[in-house]
């Protein structure tokens, strides 16, 4: 398999209302190597829902998006306080998010799931006390 | 239906990108979740919310809508505006409450979203 094309992003975990910028932009580059406007969406919103986690949880942390031939992988990676029960935080509706975080229109606890389903895999490890890593394959062909 | 037919159903008043008013809508989705918002497949959607900030306008750009009606005469920013302009999303604000704008255009056949298994 050739090397795949990597976009790097940093996610500034103390300003919400700027979340989702690292979304934008690589939905600009996927359209611009011409990717189909249905794996674009997909991409994007999964790592818009896995952004917005890494902000409202995690104080922020990185996104690596490699495109390869076959397939677009996204590795969220952030030092946070971790996930708990990673079951439980899949379940559709349960969040440990603030009033604050849902005054705002996120913590319904879709975020996870979401990921999940406009993913074709998606792995997570998390150790309480260090961090999270998602990462998430979408197949291209 | 057109967005301009929208605009003419709820009473609303365009904010911003008034050169795409005849573009299509095929579905809507009224919701202040956005989570529920990305849960759902919409094609050419329009999204009628209560919720005003940035999140609002990122959520309908990520899944490509193509207008955001705030309801009950909420008002975006300058910088949400901005944002939509961007992605030539039309903005709009009615006075109605949500489940008013969304009845009526409901039953004037702008039909709600496919769920995605």
């Amino acid at each position: 398999m050739s090397e795949p094309l990597v976009f790097h992003f940093d996610i500034n975990g103390d300003d919400f209302s700027t979340a989702g910028q690292a979304s934008v932009q690589i939905k600009n580059n996927l359209r611009q190597l011409g990717l189909s406007p249905e794996i674009i969406r997909r991409v994007s919103i999964a790592m818009y829902e896995g952004e917005i986690n890494m902000v409202i949880h995690a104080n922020g942390g990185t996104a690596d998006v490699k495109v390869y031939e076959d397939c677009v992988e996204i590795i969220l990676a952030d030092n946070g306080p971790g996930i708990k029960d990673i079951d439980m935080a899949m379940k559709e509706g349960y969040s440990t998010a603030s009033d604050s975080t849902r005054s705002l229109g996120f913590g319904a606890g879709m975020g996870l799931p979401n990921m999940k389903r406009y993913t074709d895999d998606m792995k997570i490890d998390s150790t309480v006390g260090v961090g999270t890593t998602v990462t998430m394959k979408i197949n291209i062909a | 239906m057109t967005i301009r037919e929208i605009k003419d159903l709820i009473g609303a008043e365009v904010l911003c990108c008034e050169q795409n008013l005849e573009r299509d809508a095929y579905s809507a989705c009224g919701c202040d979740l956005m989570s529920d918002v990305l849960a759902y497949v919409k094609d050419q959607a329009v999204l009628l919310t209560g919720l005003v900030n940035p999140q609002v306008v990122r959520t309908a750009e990520m899944m490509d809508m193509i207008c955001i009606v705030f309801v009950r005469s909420k008002t975006p920013t300058k910088e949400m505006l901005d944002l939509a302009k961007e992605s030539g999303i039309v903005v709009m604000k009615c006075n109605k409450r949500l489940y008013e704008a969304c009845g009526l255009l409901y039953s004037n056949g702008l039909v709600g979203n496919k769920v995605k298994d």
